[in-house]
């Protein structure tokens, strides 16, 4: 009897289950799903919509790669110097007491709040030659230098834009580490730098690997930056995405995307592999 | 005081507090090379400050702590010849089993076979042979305590300070436990200083017990004073069962309480004398009422499985007492009393806090011995 009965609760619980989560499964089948199919789909087609793999194949080229070269290598180092500024950051603010620790949570925050637009030209403002920070390093007699249309500029847009998403998941996991184990490693010998070394790096490390991908992706992926402060002059795989759809070939567009994403997915099942070795023990001493 | 060569934990005059509340009182205390020493008392009582102080993990706001005469106010944790067994172990889930215990003598500089073989004595001495590679995190709560009893011990710290480390583990684990633990301090003869809000643990664990309250020293002693020589109300009633009654020291040797005078082996306290009077339940002798120098009201039985334990009302105070015979309930009995039963002690801050057991249950017993949440 008791048993049916569990059995029937149960069963009921997961239908109602089923109901509460269809409005995100419709979300995620019109929203993401079909979207991604369209992009698949594009990819492998041709203006006649008939199979094709020259839009792959002509991703392969030196022409491309090198677009692909390029915005790796901006991006990452883009996610490397977020993850040096990010990190000691997220720490301090962790560690501050918490009523200071909401304000300054947002005074991280705040320039997101702007539009993306205006922060770019903001640093136009800054790099150009006869900007602010040259007008500076002019009195003091070292500058003017070139600044705007260079790879720096690339990357400190996208530092600067891009760094938020670097601090805050370090910072919530730096929140949530438990103090007890700080204690425990001091007591076993470890003077502050250890600690630091054996017990907070490793305990973070999950935030590191999401903070370094909600970096890194949308690095590699942006093109306004680099139009706006590269000046055109580093062309990356966002523009290259973005000039193929203005030139209405939304098939060469969709394969550029697609073989970015897939490049993407790759990555970030090395990345996953990583995280899930060290919280292991496998990587860190 | 000659014998403070032999001390090797010296607290003076601690006092500490935490957002105004003062949480220790000018506390004093030795401890004693080798010796098992348990800080025992109810939550919030500043054991485990005590405790953290000990470490280097709190500084005390006034006062000075000695290690072997010298004062280390300002010696870090990592510094200091203590190691800690934590109240929720506090393992680091990133390392496994090896890697925490090997944790200490890494830094220190051990490798190779010589630290292998170390871990190997460890895990041993713990009964957890063959678990190195395991991730804590596949580890039962009492496997963990035992990996952080290791983790202490692999230091050869000449104190081990231990956190309330059985709290959390269910009952029949926890007495293997204390044994446990016992034989592993008289075996490595290192120091033990241990914090319990468990009385039946810190006696019979313990060399010393050191019973807190109110950021206040209660009483220090062996297991057997504390029970049998209680200091006041609050020891009294905190340590195992007690009839706490009002009562005037007639004389030396002769007490009155419940109405009657009774002869007991206390002495040098004032005449006439205000005093607090503990019987223990398990002193009284039930008797027929002609013999009895009490004469109650049985109002509760209870089968306790050794022993029944009654509820005996006497002119409204309500005595518990432990019997093997049993007696009705409602029935009329007497109680006798011997002199050496009887512990006559000074009124305190506690005098009247603690009464008859009117109002005792079981359950009251149990909520106040459940884990408290993270103290302090």
């Amino acid at each position: 009897m008791t048993s049916t009965r569990t059995k029937k609760v149960s069963v009921t619980r997961s239908l109602l289950q089923r109901f509460a989560a269809a409005p995100y499964f419709f979300w995620a089948v019109l929203f993401i799903v079909i979207p991604l199919i369209f992009v698949a789909y594009y990819s492998f087609t041709d203006r006649d919509f008939a199979f094709t793999l020259e839009n792959i194949k002509a991703f392969f080229t030196p022409k491309y790669l090198t677009i692909l070269l390029r915005s790796v290598k901006l991006a990452l180092l883009a996610t490397l110097i977020c993850l040096l500024i990010g990190y000691p950051a997220a720490y301090f603010i962790a560690r501050t007491d918490p009523k200071k620790q909401k304000t300054l949570i947002m005074l991280i925050m705040l320039p997101m709040w702007m539009n993306f637009l205006i922060r770019t030209y903001a640093w136009m403002v800054l790099l150009q030659d006869t900007g602010i920070i040259n007008g500076a390093l002019e009195s003091l007699g070292i500058g003017p230098m070139r600044m705007m249309y260079t790879e720096g500029a690339v990357v400190v847009g996208m530092v600067y834009d891009y760094l938020p998403y670097m601090i805050l998941p370090i910072y919530s996991i730096m929140t949530k580490l438990d103090h007890r184990l700080v204690e425990a490693a001091s007591d076993l010998g470890c003077n502050p730098f250890a600690v630091f070394r054996k017990v907070i790096v490793p305990q973070s490390l999950p935030g590191v690997v999401s903070g370094v991908m909600m970096v890194f992706v949308p690095s590699i992926s942006t093109f306004y930056i680099s139009r706006k402060l590269g000046g055109g002059n580093f062309y990356l795989i966002g523009d290259a995405i973005e000039t193929q759809f203005n030139s209405n070939n939304l098939h060469m567009a969709a394969a550029i995307s697609f073989v970015l994403m897939l490049l993407l997915l790759a990555g970030m099942f090395v990345m996953d592999r990583f995280s899930d070795n060290s919280s292991g023990g496998g990587l860190m001493p | 005081m000659n014998n403070s060569a032999d001390k090797i934990i010296r607290l003076e005059n601690i006092v500490k507090s935490f957002d105004d509340e003062m949480v220790l009182k000018r506390i004093n205390l030795e401890i004693g090379d080798k010796e098992f020493v348990t800080l025992l008392g109810p939550s919030g009582c500043g054991k485990t400050t005590t405790l953290r102080i000990i470490g280097g993990f709190e500084s005390p706001d006034e006062g000075v702590v000695y290690f072997d005469g010298k004062a280390v106010n300002d010696v870090p944790p990592y510094k200091r010849p203590v190691n800690t067994v934590f109240q929720k172990y506090a393992l680091f889930p990133h390392l496994n089993v090896f890697e925490n215990i090997a944790f200490g003598p890494k830094l220190k500089g051990a490798s190779g076979p010589g630290l292998t073989a170390k871990v190997q004595e460890m895990l041993e001495l713990v009964n957890l042979k063959g678990f190195e590679k395991r991730s804590i995190s596949t580890l039962s709560g009492g496997q963990q305590q035992r990996v952080a009893i290791a983790r202490a011990l692999i230091n050869e710290p000449r104190v081990l300070l231990l956190d309330e480390p059985l709290g959390a583990l269910d009952l029949k684990l926890r007495k293997d436990m204390q044994l446990e633990l016992k034989n592993i301090q008289q075996r490595m003869g290192i120091t033990f200083v241990y914090v319990t809000h468990d009385q039946e643990e810190a006696l019979s664990m313990s060399d010393i017990v050191v019973v807190m309250d109110n950021g206040e020293i209660q009483q220090i002693g062996t297991p057997e004073d504390i029970y049998n020589e209680p200091q006041n109300a609050f020891v009294a009633d905190f340590i195992g069962e007690s009839n706490i009654l009002d009562g005037q020291m007639l004389d030396d040797y002769y007490v009155s309480f419940s109405g009657m005078k009774f002869r007991c082996l206390d002495s040098g306290f004032l005449k006439h004398e205000p005093v607090d009077v503990v019987v223990r339940p398990e002193d009284v002798d039930v008797v027929s009422p002609e013999r009895g120098m009490l004469i109650g009201t049985v109002t509760s039985v209870t089968f306790k499985g050794v022993h029944f334990e009654i509820i005996v009302d006497i002119g409204g105070f309500k005595w518990m007492i432990q019997t093997t015979d049993y007696v009705e309930n409602g029935s009329v009995i007497g109680l006798y009393i011997e002199p050496d039963a009887i512990h006559v002690m000074k009124k305190s801050e506690f005098s009247g806090m603690f009464g008859d057991y009117s109002t005792f249950s079981e359950e009251m017993e149990h909520l106040s011995d459940t884990e408290e949440p993270e103290e302090e």
